[in-house]
């Protein structure tokens, strides 16, 4: 029975060697091996049923994983990671409840132009149809929110989907891209073949960036710029996307053009430039909102004509002809009829700009003008002699860090003080939630944005209500002792509703302020995270200096005057010439 | 407005939801649409008829449906000379002493019979929209029993009409 017993040892060796090279090249090898050709150093995610194989894959080739407490939480700091970064965010989930909690997330990185490319796991293709356990259509679900989506149904489309998703991703203009993963796609042996490798070429024949502006285009921009006599640049994220600050910077003092921000364009150039206005919209600058009002010629540079920008339309602008430079044709002419369209990456477009040696516009009156404007009516608030205010806050943060910070938040009075008062040195230094305005988002953005900038100090502002909705993260500063620190401007309240319900609704606070919190210092300290409390005005310098100088992780809850409200204001439907509350 | 809008895409499953749901999403009402293979392997077109009357919302949704991956081109052809054609299929009560007299009237239209029974004939009809409701509008009162119609399909025409002054003896 020797032999016998010989055969047996030789079939099992056999089949040991053949589960070893099965592993070695089966979806989920291909994938994760995939992630590390593409660059990715970090992947947020959160297991489950389906993306076992995966994770098993990732195990045994490991990339460094951070595992979020809440699929939310990941896809949040994921977009942190490719705000602060230019690199693409990487998420993993499983299939159903894995997968649509992501969705917010999705649609936060759709809207303010995010790359990131989302794996999750989907069932087995044998069941899908069929309800199975934790089955739910996430294609169907993110076909809207996404700039593309995939569901693997070959395996041998593996490697070229993934190339195309990254590629997708990160060029053009930037956006989320889903792949969906079915269990046995990612269990089936990958054998490479010509057509199935890697390294072939991508042919997308439907994706085609325009990149490069047109030079009719940039010329009759350049005319127009030298005629005009109350010029002003809007510049939005995209000089951010492009990477073209220095561009940017060259062309505006070459010319001497003012410049306003939209929101999610502020650290394009710096907070305290002399030529820089500061925000412009809902909540903007008295010298900003009257710029665009009273503006010639306002050239966009990457930014969208968002509603929170432009306030009523018919009043937007009325006086100037509109020069829209945009990497997505779609942007231009969206909300605002525009004379000079340029469809162009921001940098490309700004070197052909500099290019030109047309004469500057003589613009020193303009500029004079906004200044003094800037001067008489500077961002205010009335002091108040026991309460700390929100906007004194965000001065202490400011003046401690002296705006070298990376800048996290959420949606709402806290994101808008925030943009207001801390004035930005640096580009990529600032993480909000635009154009979706999504709770919960700043706290894990912050973790987000230190692990791609692990040397940097990064703040994140939050309200206590938007806190709470991803408190949960806190563990992740626990388990690696990742050294943001948590500034919770607490007001009690749902700060922003109820400003409107003050505003709009006759003070009638219908479910805006919150009768009841957790005690914040001491939710951190079950983290094992130091916490500090700020109660008044006169111990936050020393409480700040303290806590935001530390190394290590930190929570501040700020108590803060409830009653505040963010000024100057456009309401909704009036112009950016009706602003409310002006320093008088 | 009725615009007519080709969209030629890459033939992958969920492009035709993808190509509708952003019509869906932008509030636009479908008229009719067609989808069917094309000269080219793996590329399929699809023939919209949508009603718009803002000119900048049609020229969103053109800029948007171009912003697909599966999307290779998209044409609003409503200001075009085209070719379009759709077919109807109609069954109509039909006693055998009406038939003649509505095989004279249906006769300019060059229906053709495809099914008859006892009491119904059904007619199948191409032409272009227009002439179908013209069709349908001339047969309904001998009473319709059923209908249906494939939707529009359309491409431009070889030779677009040019804006030039006619030669006239009479000038």
């Amino acid at each position: 029975m020797n032999t016998g017993g010989r055969t047996v040892n030789v079939l099992k060796e056999k089949s040991k060697h053949e589960e070893q090279t099965r592993q070695l090249n089966d979806g989920s090898a291909v994938l994760i091996q995939a992630l590390k050709d593409q660059g990715v150093e970090t992947v947020f995610g959160y297991p489950g049923g389906a993306v076992l194989p995966i994770y098993d894959a990732l195990y045994k080739n490991p990339i460094t994983h951070i595992l979020a407490r809440h699929e939310q939480g990941a896809i949040h700091a994921a977009e942190g990671y490719a705000r602060v970064s230019g690199k693409p965010g990487v998420v993993i989930a499983t299939s159903g409840p894995g997968a649509t909690n992501l969705v917010t997330g999705i649609t936060d990185a759709m809207m303010d132009s995010l790359p990131l490319v989302i794996f999750t796991g989907q069932v087995a293709q044998g069941v899908i149809g069929t309800d199975a356990f934790q089955e739910a259509d996430i294609i169907g679900i993110t076909q809207p929110i996404t700039k593309h989506n995939y569901q693997v149904t070959d395996i041998n489309d593996l490697p070229r989907i993934i190339k195309e998703a990254f590629h997708i991703a990160s060029t053009g203009r930037r956006g989320p891209v889903l792949v969906d993963i079915p269990k046995n796609i990612a269990t089936d042996l990958f054998e490479p073949t010509e057509e199935n490798a890697a390294d072939t070429a991508i042919d997308l024949p439907g994706y085609q960036p325009t990149t490069q502006p047109n030079f009719l285009q940039i010329q009759k921009a350049v005319h127009s710029l030298k005629e005009a006599k109350k010029p002003l640049i809007l510049g939005g994220a995209g000089i951010l996307h492009a990477q073209a600050m220095d561009e940017f910077k060259t062309f505006v003092e070459k010319h001497r053009v003012p410049v306003v921000n939209t929101l999610l364009g502020l650290g394009g150039i710096h907070g305290e430039h002399e030529l820089f206005f500061g925000m412009a919209g809902m909540h903007g600058t008295c010298s900003a909102n009257t710029a665009i009002s009273e503006c010639d010629l306002l050239i966009n540079i990457g930014a969208r004509f968002d509603d929170r920008l432009t306030g009523n339309l018919q009043r937007f602008a009325q006086n100037a002809k509109i020069v829209h430079i945009d990497i997505d044709p779609a942007e231009i002419g969206k909300n605002v009829p525009t004379e000079i369209p340029i469809v162009a990456d921001a940098k490309e477009a700004l070197k052909e700009l500099i290019k030109h040696q047309e004469e500057s516009p003589d613009t020193e009156e303009w500029v004079a003008y906004l200044k003094q404007l800037a001067y008489d009516y500077p961002l205010w608030y009335k002091e108040d002699e026991k309460e700390l205010l929100p906007q004194q806050a965000v001065q202490h943060i400011h003046r401690i860090t002296k705006g070298d910070a990376i800048v996290t938040t959420d949606v709402g009075q806290h994101q808008m003080w925030a943009a207001q008062y801390y004035q930005l040195n640096n580009p990529d230094h600032w993480v909000t939630s635009g154009g979706l305005g999504t709770m919960g988002f700043g706290f894990p953005a912050a973790i987000g944005a230190q692990l791609a900038r692990p040397d940097a100090r990064v703040i994140s502002i939050v309200g206590d209500a938007g806190f709470q909705m991803t408190a949960q993260e806190l563990s992740l500063l626990q388990e690696f002792r990742i050294p943001v620190k948590v500034v919770i401007l607490n007001n009690g309240s749902l700060g922003m509703v109820r400003q409107w319900q003050q505003t709009f609704y006759e003070e009638r606070y219908s479910e805006s302020l919150v009768p009841v919190q957790p005690d914040f210092v001491k939710l951190a300290e079950a983290y094992d995270l130091k916490a500090y409390r700020i109660d008044s005005n006169d111990e936050a310098e020393e409480i700040f200096r303290e806590a935001l100088l530390s190394d290590e992780p930190v929570l501040i809850d700020c108590r803060v005057k409830q009653l505040e409200n963010v000024y100057p204001m456009v309401a909704p439907g009036k112009g950016l010439d009706e602003m409310i509350g002006v320093k008088a | 407005m009725r615009r007519v809008i080709t969209v030629t895409v890459i033939n992958q499953s969920g492009v035709l939801n993808r190509v509708t749901g952003l019509l869906m999403k932008r509030q636009f009402n479908i008229e009719s649409i067609t989808v069917g293979h094309t000269e080219q392997p793996g590329m399929s077109k699809m023939t919209f008829l949508v009603n718009v009357d803002d000119e900048r919302k049609i020229e969103q949704i053109v800029k948007q449906l171009q912003k697909q991956i599966d999307v290779i081109k998209v044409d609003d052809i409503t200001e075009k000379s085209v070719v379009m054609r759709e077919l109807a299929l109609i069954k109509v009560i039909s006693p055998p002493h009406m038939r003649s007299e509505m095989n004279s009237v249906v006769e300019p239209f060059r229906a053709t019979i495809i099914d008859t029974g006892k009491n119904v004939v059904t007619y199948q009809v191409t032409g272009n929209p227009e002439k179908i409701e013209a069709f349908i509008d001339l047969i309904k009162p001998y009473g319709i029993k059923e209908l249906t119609r494939t939707g529009a399909t359309a491409f431009v025409r070889e030779k677009q009409k040019q804006e030039k002054e006619h030669l006239s003896i009479l000038k």
